[in-house]
């Protein structure tokens, strides 16, 4: 079971191998843990004065969270008929960038895609902390947040009214929630060896403290290995329906409404197409700016990128597929209110919105057709960032657009953020890029033991065991 | 029963004024409290800074505190049936009665612990019928209006009413030679005998009435007809055709719902011949009313052009001999005269023409010649013996007369009471400099204004829910009793008069019941306890027990003194471009002339037409606004003589073109927080020669731009864009295919996956709206806000899109930009049976109950505002805010107790005003679970209604008005096709056109 | 002297007493040679053996005879515990039992009508079935896992090898357990050795 893959020579000639320089084991090891165990000073200063800038955003964030709680969601530019503007459009965004860590550690995971090791670590944390920007929204989009809870299965004595299971929020409680959990749980089980790894090293108290804690006194023991493995691969399959559950039923938010734009059966595909989209840019850009942070360049080799690429390429044109599928479909409907929706939305107040959204999802991406800038550092950088800003604009325009203009044209209205709108938004990035940095420095960013697995397998002396053992 | 005797039972008001007495009644806080209002006072009250509010507060009920509500010491009598005792909490039912502008309308006023929560048209008083109209409802906030004024001001330093007493007594007005009075327009029987009384003492003294919109034309025109003092009494129910000249009755040339009522009584369809009934209304006019959105046939000119087409009018009637149409005009112009006419005649004397106040007396002459050629006179319209109060002088020639006067000295007293001269003065009276020249000036004024500023003496006026009055209207007299006692220690014009004249009753309700006792023994004869029965009768019915309707005269109209007055006129010009740009005068169906100001549910009350909130604009056609280079919500200038004012452009779709029409009561100074500095002052530009239409303005653009706060989206959204929303269709067509409503939209067979929930068992509550008898009035706003406790916002939030108004009256103009037509379309909580916002709302705040009402569980809500996105009727309204932050503390005294009053971060919507439901159910209750009877709920709404548009009532029960209306064919859902099942269903509006004009 | 021998083995055996020995433990450079040498000693007929390695090394569990994991089957019953208290919360609280004696703790739901949906329905309770089931299968294969290997623990006696760190690093270790029916501190060494193993230790712990 899992990693090892037969190794066929033929293969290998077009894939270059994806370790390079100095693969012995030991080597691995240190170049990983040197980054956790290096001094201050040893970490690139460009590395301090990052996080001194992101960690500052991010108390801008819990300034304007306050402000929100004491004064009311009023601070924000939402109203009537624009119940929901940037709030929930950050939310399904961050929860959108949230789906690629895990889709790439399970799914190809399953697939067998080895070239997903060295970046599997920091798609997951990133899935963890894009979560937890993604669940600042719901909770603080409500008008008394203090209730909050009661979003939750607790009983409660003073009403006796319990949830509505009929209501796709509830659904989405459930998602996150669970999705949180067992990013969670995946991201740590997978940890645990190298931590283990680090403790072995530790010189100083602290880190044997740490590390030793953490590790839960991880040996490597065979007989572990197999139920880790075990756990490993359970942990795998189920985070592949839950990562494509979570985005759907965050879809049925819109999709179960009556509301012209939202009323969509294409929504669930739709929406997970955009999220594995926008998950692997966002994935693209924290690499690009890790490997040139703390100088990974022979573990996150061009071919890692080049991979991610492609999906971007499929996915935004998936996406693409998507949003032509919608225009067929109210025309098609006959409907006067969807053909209006869409009309408005293509050419109505916001169509600077929507056209953003068609040239970053659709028509830029289709630049990877070419392996010259599919390859490319800058290229791919840019097009990583226009793509995340595409997908805000998607979400944007699917929730703001659709509601501007219903059914009533006597209740149709238009929404202007408000300050406190951009800053909770632009605070968001601060708490995600600040989690990330310090996640970058202080804990292994790269899979050790599975970079070691994929070492091992490259030196063919070891495959023909293992392919023996494959196959009976 | 009386309802004193229990008298002794009520507390001396609710105990937080209590627990202040004794801080109230310490000297620091009288001084502290003399700080907090002196002349700076307004200053610190503008901002919303908590902490002034606070003070205000305090403040506030401190006073409250001083002379607290209490019940009053007179004797008052609940209109309700068989009350044996109070019961404190329980909810008493009086009846009063108001004027505005020299109408009459008696109200029913509901008050919990001596509170007036809430006003009703009192059903029988023949102008109000059970109805009452916006501002007539809007009143009621004025009375717990915080800035209003409190006390007593000598040259604006602190004084009392013992000073004023004291120096009253000491005036020395001999033979009155420099004695005036200057009143608003008076309608009551015992103000006027204390006014015959008074300037029989002082012979040499004037009494001069003015009011802003004084319907004085109707008056002279009558009497030029008929030559005798005369006022004309329109029947609108019995008139088939009507055609109004510049007449806006349905909306602000009438401060009664009377006309509203009458004019609708023909538009409900309830059987084949109803259908043969509905009238036909033709609108002349420049400035797109009410009154212009019902007709069936409208055409715009400028308000100076209705002169000409009336002469034309009646010549082609054939009123007037010996004179030719003048047909200079567009051929519209002549096409419309030529089939009005016809029309007209067909209808003989079930014909009605009407013109407005804002017209000159001749075109009132006119009107009354035509619908005696017609034969409606006597029939549609009446002409009766002019009541007493047309017969002072009064009106703006009048009051320049005074102010001249008073700049040569010859007026040492000027006695103001009420009003706001200075500021409702046309600009060539100069009443404001020359008031300074009055010896003695003594105001009597409900809020600190510009006259009050101005006056050596202001002395603060009792609110007419706290005072003793009475009024009388076509012979109809009533009595005015107070609920409450003067909150902040006014007194009424009767008191100052008498206080003046030194007659013997200085207390209002002595004056008023001493007055009737006498009238009723009549002269000579003691008052016996028959008429204290009758006394008691009057005030519990709220009309006087034996007062009788003045019966009509049978008078020929003067035709050649009128067709002379007619050449006498100078020839106008006709085509429309001419004779430059002409700017127009009307009262605000907000703020009127000013005296709602600080009242903020008028000002966030939409106005009919344009919808704007907060403030008032240069309303232009489109035509006319690309002429003078300025668009919506960009600043001109207008200049008129010397004068010039700025104003921003608003553009109204069919408008007169080269007019501006603007509306008065704005850009008050001298005002509360609320409406201090909204809207511009257009009153600079108006002088007495010019009171409505004034032409060969200047108009400039100033290059600066300014933000309208509108309820309804401007532009696209302004038009149907065919939806079948609003539905409506020509009598004829309907005769011809019933189904025609129905087929406007497609529905298609619908079915639930889900078991139907049945709703057959028990009390269903739905409602039907009759688009075809609702005016779009506002009536019903107001009445939902009152009851509702419904939150004022204030204008930057209203711009925002978070007006809470739980129903809201929705305006779409049908046809070109250049000659629409507009239809009004209420819109409360459709009570959808399969609710799409319960759906959506994950904690289960809005659920169904069932009698089928989409319940709001306020403190269940989290605030996730899904329910209002996936509503699409958009009818849910959020607390973004804390939108009652900032209330004083005496605004909480107008709340209705039966209804939470709700906290930010829930949701809001109709409720079918579920406690009045509650109320009867338990009534039923009580009574042996009797079942509820059709019509014994009304809702709000539904009750204010002057059209009776709205109908509320149990659907399951066969016989009741509501399951009849839903079976007619007109009867439509709205949004059917989604399955949501609506509770709330239209019915279709019937227009009457003229086949020649729909041609 | 001999009966004393006995005891000490004894206590060895038992693994009680201050000095017992763990394991013989040696070390390889690659995993090729740890499944290699792993198999021969198996096949030497050694039975209780174990392996550490810094990473799963593959053929290893069938080379020293480790037989499968069976924390699948623990898991199965907890996702189906996950499905059903699901389908149990939404149609309780859907309120189509109200036990009064449950009121005051909040616990007895009314029966709301909702959008004119029925109180409980399958096709909306789906959603939340598949998030519960997946929770509780999440939960219960992480801490199954970790309760299996009895893990956590502070102590092992594996750490007193002296290269124990680098088991973590770049060497696979092969554990020659002391509780083996076969085993004999000296000849396990031997063997070891025999099949390339080096630092050889006798692991007292």
């Amino acid at each position: 079971m899992s990693l090892a893959v037969r190794q066929d020579p033929a293969l290998l000639e077009t894939n270059p191998p994806l370790v390079q320089g100095k693969t012995g084991y030991h080597d691995i090891t240190d170049q990983i843990s040197s980054i956790v165990e290096a001094d201050t000073f040893e970490t690139p200063m460009k590395y301090w004065i990052a996080l001194g800038i992101t960690s500052s955003i991010m108390v801008l964030l819990l300034c304007m969270l306050a402000y929100l709680a004491l004064t009311g969601i009023g601070v924000w530019g939402n109203n009537r008929p624009i119940g929901w503007a940037w709030d929930i459009t950050n939310f399904v965004f961050w929860i959108g960038i949230g789906h690629a860590g895990t889709l790439i550690s399970a799914i190809l995971f399953l697939f067998r895609q080895k070239w997903r090791t060295s970046i599997n670590r920091s798609a997951e944390a990133m899935t963890l902390f894009a979560v937890m920007c993604a669940a600042i929204f719901p909770l603080f989009h409500t008008g008394r947040p203090w209730r909050a809870y009661w979003l939750f299965p607790v009983p409660n004595t003073d009403l006796n009214i319990w949830q509505n299971f009929r209501s796709p929020l509830i659904w989405d409680v459930f998602a996150v929630n669970t999705y949180l959990m067992v990013s969670i749980l995946f991201w740590f089980t997978g940890l645990v060896p190298d931590v283990a790894t680090l403790r072995d090293r530790a010189v100083t108290k602290v880190r044997q403290w740490v590390f030793g804690a953490l590790s839960l006194g991880w040996r490597g023991s065979a007989r572990h290995w197999r139920h880790y493995e075990a756990a490993y691969l359970i942990l795998a399959g189920v985070s592949t329906p839950l990562v494509l559950s979570v985005h759907s039923v965050v879809s049925f938010d819109f999709a179960t409404s009556v509301i012209p734009g939202w009323h969509t059966t294409i929504f669930p595909p739709y929406f997970v197409a955009g999220a594995i989209f926008s998950g692997f840019a966002c994935v693209m850009t924290l690499l690009l700016i890790a490997r040139w942070l703390l100088n990974l360049q022979n573990l996150i080799t061009i071919k890692h990128l080049e991979n991610m690429n492609k999906i971007i390429l499929v996915t935004g044109s998936i996406v693409g597929y998507a949003y032509a599928c919608e225009f067929f479909i109210a025309w098609y409907s006959g409907s006067i209110y969807e053909k209006f929706t869409f009309w408005n939305r293509a050419f109505g107040p916001y169509w600077w919105a929507a056209w953003s959204m068609y040239s970053c999802n659709v028509f830029i991406p289709q630049l990877y057709w070419f392996k010259k800038l599919r390859t490319n550092l800058w290229v791919m950088f840019i097009i990583s960032i226009t793509t995340n800003i595409g997908m805000w604009f998607e979400r944007f325009v699917i929730i703001a657009t659709s509601l501007t203009r219903d059914y009533l044209p006597s209740s149709w209205g238009y929404f202007h953020p408000t300050w406190v709108d951009m800053c909770t938004f632009l605070g968001t990035f601060g708490l995600f890029f600040t989690l990330f940095l310090l996640f970058a420095r202080f804990l292994p960013m790269i899979a050790i033991s599975e970079v070691k697995g994929v070492a091992a397998v490259e030196r063919h002396s070891f495959a023909p065991e293992t392919a023996t053992e494959e196959v009976h | 029963m009386s309802l004193v005797s229990i008298k002794p039972k009520v507390p001396s008001g609710p105990k937080y004024w209590r627990s202040l007495d004794h801080l109230a009644n310490t000297s620091e806080f009288r001084e502290w409290v003399g700080r907090e209002f002196s002349s700076e006072a307004p200053l610190m009250m503008d901002g919303n800074s908590r902490r002034t509010v606070l003070k205000m507060m305090a403040a506030s009920f401190g006073l409250a505190g001083l002379t607290a509500c209490r019940r009053p010491v007179e004797h008052i009598f609940p209109n309700s049936k068989g009350v044996v005792d109070y019961v404190p909490g329980q909810k008493y039912n009086y009846a009063t009665v108001t004027s505005l502008a020299g109408q009459v309308a008696g109200l029913v006023v509901e008050t919990y612990d001596g509170r007036p929560t809430k006003i009703e048209g009192n059903p029988l008083h023949p102008n109000s019928l059970g109805a009452a109209t916006a501002l007539a409802q809007g009143s009621l906030l004025n009375l717990y209006d915080p800035d209003r004024s409190w006390k007593v001001l000598q040259g604006g330093a602190d004084s009392s009413w013992e000073k004023f007493e004291a120096f009253a007594k000491s005036m020395n007005l001999g033979d009155g030679s420099g004695l005036r009075f200057l009143s608003e327009s008076v309608v009551s029987p015992s103000l006027m005998a204390l006014r015959t009384a008074t300037l029989k003492k002082f012979p040499k003294a004037k009494w001069v009435e003015y009011e802003s919109f004084q319907r004085t034309a109707g008056r002279v025109g009558a009497t030029m007809a008929f030559g005798q003092p005369v006022t004309p009494q329109t029947h609108f129910d019995k008139a088939k055709v009507i055609l109004g000249l510049d007449s806006d009755f349905l909306g602000l040339d009438w401060q009664t719902p009377l006309p509203t009522k009458q004019f609708s009584s023909r538009r409900h369809i309830a059987s084949e011949e109803d259908l043969d009934n509905i009238n036909r209304l033709y609108a002349v006019e420049s400035q797109f009313s009410m009154t212009g959105a019902n007709a069936d046939h409208r055409i715009r000119m400028r308000g100076s052009e209705v002169k000409q087409f009336a002469i034309d009018l009646a010549v082609a009637l054939g009123s007037i001999p010996g004179m030719n149409v003048l047909n200079n005009g567009s051929d519209r112009r002549a096409k419309f005269l030529a089939s009005a006419v016809k029309d007209l005649k067909a209808a003989g004397k079930d014909a009605l023409v009407i013109t407005s106040p804002r017209q000159p007396p001749i075109v009132h002459a006119l009107a009354l010649l035509m619908n005696e050629t017609l034969g409606s006179l006597g029939n549609t319209i009446e002409i009766v013996k002019a009541a007493e109060e047309d017969r002072v002088e009064s009106g703006p020639e009048a009051l320049k007369a005074l102010s001249g006067e008073m700049s040569s000295g010859q007026v040492s007293t000027l006695v103001m009471l009420g009003g706001n001269p200075v500021y409702t003065a046309p600009a060539d009276t100069q009443f404001g400099t020359n008031l300074a020249k009055v010896a003695t000036s003594i105001h009597l004024g409900y809020d600190p204004n510009e006259t009050a500023a101005m006056s050596k003496w202001h002395l603060p006026e009792a609110h007419y829910l706290e005072s003793w009055g009475d009024a009388v209207s076509g012979g109809i007299a009533s009595i005015q009793q107070p609920m409450i006692e003067p909150i902040f220690g006014g007194r009424t014009a009767s008191e100052i008069v008498a206080l003046i004249s030194g007659s013997k009753d200085v207390k209002a309700h002595d004056i008023v019941k001493n007055y009737w006792l006498a009238t009723w023994a009549g002269p000579g004869e003691k008052s016996g306890t028959s008429h204290q029965q009758q006394w008691q009768k009057s005030l519990n019915d709220g009309i006087v027990a034996d007062s009788k309707p003045v019966e009509g005269l049978k008078l020929t109209a003067d035709a050649k003194k009128i067709a002379a007055a007619v050449a006498a006129e100078p020839k106008p010009v006709v085509n429309q471009s001419g004779g430059g740009i002409e700017i127009a005068f009307v009262p605000s169906s907000q703020v009127w002339d000013g005296r709602f100001a600080n009242n903020g549910w008028m000002q966030e009350c939409p106005d009919p037409m344009t919808k704007l909130v907060w403030g008032n604009a240069a309303l232009v056609s489109g035509a006319t606004a690309a002429k003078i280079k300025a668009g919506d919500g960009q600043m001109i200038t207008i200049s008129r003589g010397g004068a010039k004012i700025q104003a921003a452009v608003l553009i109204q779709p069919g408008h007169a073109d080269d007019c501006i029409t603007i509306a008065l009561g704005y850009g008050r100074t001298h005002c509360g927080r609320v409406g201090k500095d909204v809207g511009f002052d257009a009153g600079p530009l108006r002088t007495t020669d010019a009171m409505w239409y004034a032409s060969g303005v200047e108009v400039t653009p100033t290059g600066e731009r300014f933000v309208h706060a509108t309820t309804q989206e401007r532009g696209l959204a302004e038009h149907l864009n065919e939806r079948p929303l609003y539905r409506e269709v020509n009598v004829s067509d309907y005769k011809s295919n019933p189904k025609v409503i129905e087929e406007m939209s497609e529905v298609p067979k619908l079915h639930s996956v889900y078991p139907e929930i049945s709703y057959a068992e028990g009390n269903q509550w739905g409602m039907a709206i009759d688009l075809g008898a609702c005016t779009g009035c506002n009536a019903c706003v107001v009445a939902c806000q009152a009851e509702n406790n419904t939150p004022v916002v204030g204008k930057d939030q209203v711009i925002r899109g978070r007006e809470m108004h739980w129903i809201r009256m929705d305006r779409y103009y049908v046809g070109s930009e250049d000659e629409p037509r507009a239809v009004e379309q209420p819109l409360p909580c459709m009570q959808c049976e399969n609710a799409p916002c319960e759906n959506v709302c994950p904690v289960a705040a809005t659920t169904h109950s069932p009698e089928g009402l989409n319940d709001m569980v306020y403190n269940r809500c989290v605030g996730t505002r899904y329910c209002a996105n996936n509503c699409p009727f958009k009818v849910r309204h959020f607390n973004f805010l804390n939108f009652h932050k900032n209330d004083p503390e005496i605004h909480s005294m107008v709340h209705n107790p039966d209804v939470t009053v709700r906290m930010r971060g829930v949701m809001e919507k109709c409720t079918y005003c579920v406690q009045r439901i509650q109320e009867t159910k338990i009534q039923a209750k009580v009574e042996g679970r009797r079942p509820i009877k059709d019509g014994e709920i009304k809702t709000a709404c539904q009750q204010t209604c002057p059209a009776d548009a709205i109908v509320f009532g149990n659907i399951n029960d066969p016989e009741s008005k509501v399951a009849k209306l839903k079976k007619q064919e007109r009867n439509y859902a709205m949004l059917a096709e989604l399955d949501i099942r609506p509770r709330t269903t239209y019915l279709a509006r019937l227009r009457n056109p003229n086949p020649e004009l729909e041609a | 002297m001999p009966r004393q021998m006995d005891i000490e083995q004894i206590k060895d055996k038992l693994g009680i007493g201050e000095d017992k020995v763990y394991a013989a433990m040696g070390a390889f450079e690659t995993p090729e040679e740890l499944v290699k040498a792993g198999r021969k000693i198996h096949e030497m007929g050694y039975s209780k053996l174990d392996a550490m390695t810094p990473f799963p090394v593959h053929g290893i569990d069938d080379a020293i005879g480790i037989p499968r994991s069976y924390l699948g089957w623990i898991v199965i019953c907890f996702s189906i515990t996950g499905l059903s208290t699901a389908l149990f919360l939404q149609w309780y609280t859907g309120g189509l039992q109200f036990i009064q004696a449950l009121l005051p703790f909040g616990l007895s739901p009314y029966p709301l009508v909702i959008g004119g949906k029925p109180l409980f329905d399958f096709s909306f309770s789906i959603p939340v079935d598949f998030e519960l089931t997946v929770a509780f299968t999440a939960l219960s294969t992480f801490f199954g896992m970790w309760i299996i290997n009895g893990l956590p623990r502070l102590y092992h006696p594996s750490m007193n090898y002296r290269n124990a760190h680098r088991a973590t690093d770049d060497r696979f270790l092969l554990v020659i357990e002391a509780d083996d029916p076969m085993f004999e501190p000296r000849k396990a060494s031997d063997h070891l050795r025999s099949v390339g193993a080096q630092e050889v230790e006798v692991v007292i712990g």
